[in-house]
């Protein structure tokens, strides 16, 4: 039992080190992690350009991909090597994790070798940028119920409807879509899969405004939106087997949420004085404290078990499923505790706040991140079902069309 | 990475398993729990002469001479066995006492008798209904003679050698020596014997020297709450199985209840709790066998999340079963009994939350 790289794990994080120290500063070690200080969105996205363009050429945007696609052929295991090593580095990224985790991943799985070839390396480059639109406003943790429209006419087929939380529409050149081709059949069965030119005549972006103010997703608007039938990805009416492929991936894309934790409330607690002390001192402060200190520690070591497995080239057990689960409300229970701590000057969310407001922040967005990529609830009944066996829900829609599901009864 | 336990370690916890699988199924936990024996005397007979007991004391002390990693796999099967037998106090507790602090002559006279379960030795700490303390604690040794009360002592009653924590010292006692009265305790969980012993004037040597008991005695339980972690997480793991398979088998309402998300949810997060408390367990089980710095943040934060992992699976698995659970003749409540016995042996989790936040204050973490 030890944490040590492997020689050959070595040697590429050696090699991955030398390149990035080449290529990129080091972060400014000094800098509070509080402190969110964020540049315009198009500077950003030009930064990533530049820097996803000059990690495609070595070979380390890609780790696991074929050669053919501008990847290196390398193992999982190479590819965590690889991000640990750059996160030490102030380098800006973001903008391409959809893109590269899901929908080429998905086209590569699906599409012809002609659109694979033309598609793939300027997505690897930053030069094209991809989102994905699956939910809807009726369709979120039950995504198979989604309603927009594909009617075929001729070589082409024409899209009407709309899809909701799509990060990056309003700057992406590409999307993979699925639609309902056929009403009259089985929810799962009528679906059909596309991808698409985000320019395409009829699609209207608009963003969504979250309840903390901020916008990150956007509602995407489809009305007689042409696309040609060959770039349907997979059968006509398999558009769920389609999207399975890029739902896996989705698991292994979403990471695990950052933000203030357990340090930075101990910094909190100490500089907080209650009635009867330091709240340092105060027995609930470290009873919540040690909770989720222990909470934090058991996610990072349950992923050492994970890299584990990759290390020696083995499929990760079912244990990684659990990071979400605990890290969603660990982040809302912990900012909301801070908050609580500071009385009422925890309501404070501006220049005056505590930490730059990065309690008030975290309290805000935590809401959402525990909905995001699957809610709690979905991910408890997939740890239930998938890893310990249990039977699935009693299903009111299976062997139903979806025309005639109670839900879309007079809609 | 490597951060797992070796194949041979793994062996070895196979060989655990399949024996106690054979030999300590719940009906021979039952059989202690409804009779008048301590122990379950076969299978402690069967655990030493395999050389389970003795598989962390070196082999010039009569052991195996294995390491702490492989104590850590047997610990998980003893915990998911329930099993009815004196192996914490004997080796968890005494023997890694007398390997830490014990003398070269003190270690040649007991620890081949403890490895190979010729006795059974314990730690007396405790004195009462308040946790031990150096300012509460009124048991005293002078001149080789040592006088006090401690209770509740797990297999007090049949120990040959008692660990005992004075006001200042830690203390070898042998028990069948004069002064010594014993008397059994009734606990939650008969399934494992405590009694009270009371010292008057009994022969006495220190074990480490003389005024570092307390802080001996606080690094002998860190160690051993790693050890006592992993039997909580193999018990934390047995009663989610029993949980699950209960929820596969009964239906209501014209399902199986394991179809239910009230049921399903439940059983997720004795899930969670339990992979959180595995991974814990796991790096304190390296920093045990490499002795690392953080050891004692280590030894706290796996404590604290097995104790949950337990007490969370014992007690949502009764309510899985419904009324059958609170029956006498489920076995659902041998989990439920020794999830509070491991959970307040070397003192309950608020203490150990406490503990582990002035480590994290010390090493300013943060």
């Amino acid at each position: 039992m030890n944490l040590n790289d492997t020689p050959e794990e070595a040697k590429f994080r050696a090699a991955a080190r030398a390149w990035l120290t080449a290529n990129a500063r080091p972060k400014d070690k000094s800098k509070d992690r509080t402190k969110r200080v964020q540049k315009p969105e198009s500077e950003r996205l030009d930064s990533a350009r530049q820097w996803q363009a000059k990690k495609a050429e070595a070979g380390y945007a890609a780790i696991t991909w074929a050669p053919e696609y501008g990847g290196m052929g390398g193992s999982s295991i190479q590819s965590v090597i690889y991000a640990q090593e750059e996160a030490k580095f102030d380098v800006q990224g973001g903008f391409f994790d959809i893109g590269l985790g899901m929908c080429i991943p998905t086209m590569l799985a699906w599409a012809t070798a002609e659109q694979k070839e033309r598609y793939a390396k300027p997505a690897l480059y930053g030069q094209e940028v991809w989102c994905q639109l699956f939910s809807e406003p009726s369709a979120g943790s039950d995504v198979a119920g989604l309603r927009t429209k594909a009617t075929r006419d001729g070589d082409e087929w024409i899209i009407n409807g709309q899809k909701v939380w799509t990060s990056g529409a309003q700057y992406c050149d590409y999307g993979i879509i699925v639609t309902r081709s056929d009403p009259n059949v089985a929810k799962h069965k009528g679906l059909t899969f596309f991808f698409l030119d985000m320019k395409s005549a009829g699609i209207e972006v608009r963003p969504i405004k979250q309840m903390s103010g901020e916008s990150g997703f956007n509602e995407v608007f489809f009305t007689d939106v042409r696309v040609p039938d060959s770039q349907r990805l997979g059968a006509v009416g398999e558009g769920w087997k389609v999207a399975l492929t890029t739902l896996m991936n989705e698991r292994l894309a979403i990471g695990q949420g950052s933000g203030v934790d357990y340090s930075e409330l101990l910094d909190l607690a100490r500089s907080i004085e209650l009635e009867d002390g330091p709240a340092i001192k105060n027995a609930n402060v470290r009873s919540r404290l040690a909770d989720w200190y222990v909470q934090t520690q058991g996610l990072k070591y349950t992923k050492f078990r994970t890299l584990t497995a990759l290390s020696k080239g083995q499929t990760p057990g079912p244990e990684s499923s659990i990071g979400k689960i605990v890290s969603g409300p660990k982040m809302q229970d912990l900012a909301s505790f801070a908050m609580d701590l500071q009385g009422q000057g925890g309501i404070m969310d501006g220049d005056e706040s505590v930490m730059n407001s990065a309690f008030q922040s975290q309290w805000m967005w935590a809401a959402g991140y525990r909905i995001a990529g699957g809610t709690d609830e979905i991910l408890r009944n997939i740890v239930s079902e998938q890893v310990l066996g249990l039977p699935q829900d009693i299903r009111v829609d299976k062997g139903v069309s979806f025309n005639e599901l109670v839900s879309n009864q007079g809609k | 990475m490597d951060f797992d336990f070796s194949e041979d370690q793994k062996l070895l916890k196979e060989q655990a398993r399949k024996f106690l699988g054979d030999k300590c199924d719940l009906s021979q936990v039952r059989k202690v729990l409804e009779g008048d024996a301590p122990h379950h005397g076969e299978v402690w007979q069967g655990l030493c002469e395999l050389g389970f007991a003795g598989a962390a004391v070196p082999e010039a002390y009569g052991g195996l001479g294995l390491g702490t990693l492989e104590l850590c796999v047997v610990a998980e099967e003893l915990g998911r066995a329930i099993a009815p037998v004196p192996f914490s106090s004997s080796i968890y507790l005494a023997a890694e006492a007398i390997k830490l602090y014990g003398s070269e002559e003190q270690k040649k006279l007991w620890l081949p008798r403890i490895a190979s379960g010729e006795i059974i030795a314990t730690l007396a700490a405790a004195e009462g209904t308040s946790p031990p303390h150096p300012r509460s604690l009124k048991t005293q040794i002078s001149g080789g003679k040592l006088s006090g009360v401690k209770l509740p002592i797990a297999d007090g009653a049949e120990a040959t050698l008692a660990v005992v924590l004075t006001q200042d010292s830690l203390a070898l006692v042998d028990l069948t020596t004069g002064g010594i009265t014993r008397k059994a305790v009734k606990t939650i969980d008969p399934t494992r014997a405590h009694a009270e012993i009371t010292f008057d004037n009994a022969s006495a040597e220190l074990l480490g020297a003389q005024g570092e008991g307390w802080q001996n005695y606080c690094a002998l339980e860190s160690r051993a709450a790693i050890l006592f972690a992993f039997e909580q997480v193999g018990g934390a793991e047995a009663a989610m199985n029993m949980a699950k398979d209960y929820a596969l088998e009964r239906y209501a309402f014209g399902r199986q209840i394991g179809s239910y998300q009230a049921i399903k949810h439940k059983l997720a997060d004795m899930y969670v709790r339990l992979e959180l408390a595995r991974s814990n367990c796991y790096y304190a089980a390296m920093a045990l066998s490499e002795d690392t710095a953080d050891l004692e943040i280590a030894a706290a934060t796996a404590r604290i999340a097995a104790t949950e992992a337990y007490r969370f699976a014992a007690q949502e698995n009764i309510q899985t079963h419904g009324g059958i659970g609170f029956t006498w003749e489920a076995d659902a409540q041998f989990h439920y009994r020794r999830a509070k016995l491991l959970a307040l042996t070397l003192g309950g989790p608020e203490r150990w939350k406490d503990r582990l936040v002035s480590q994290l204050e010390k090493t300013n973490i943060a």
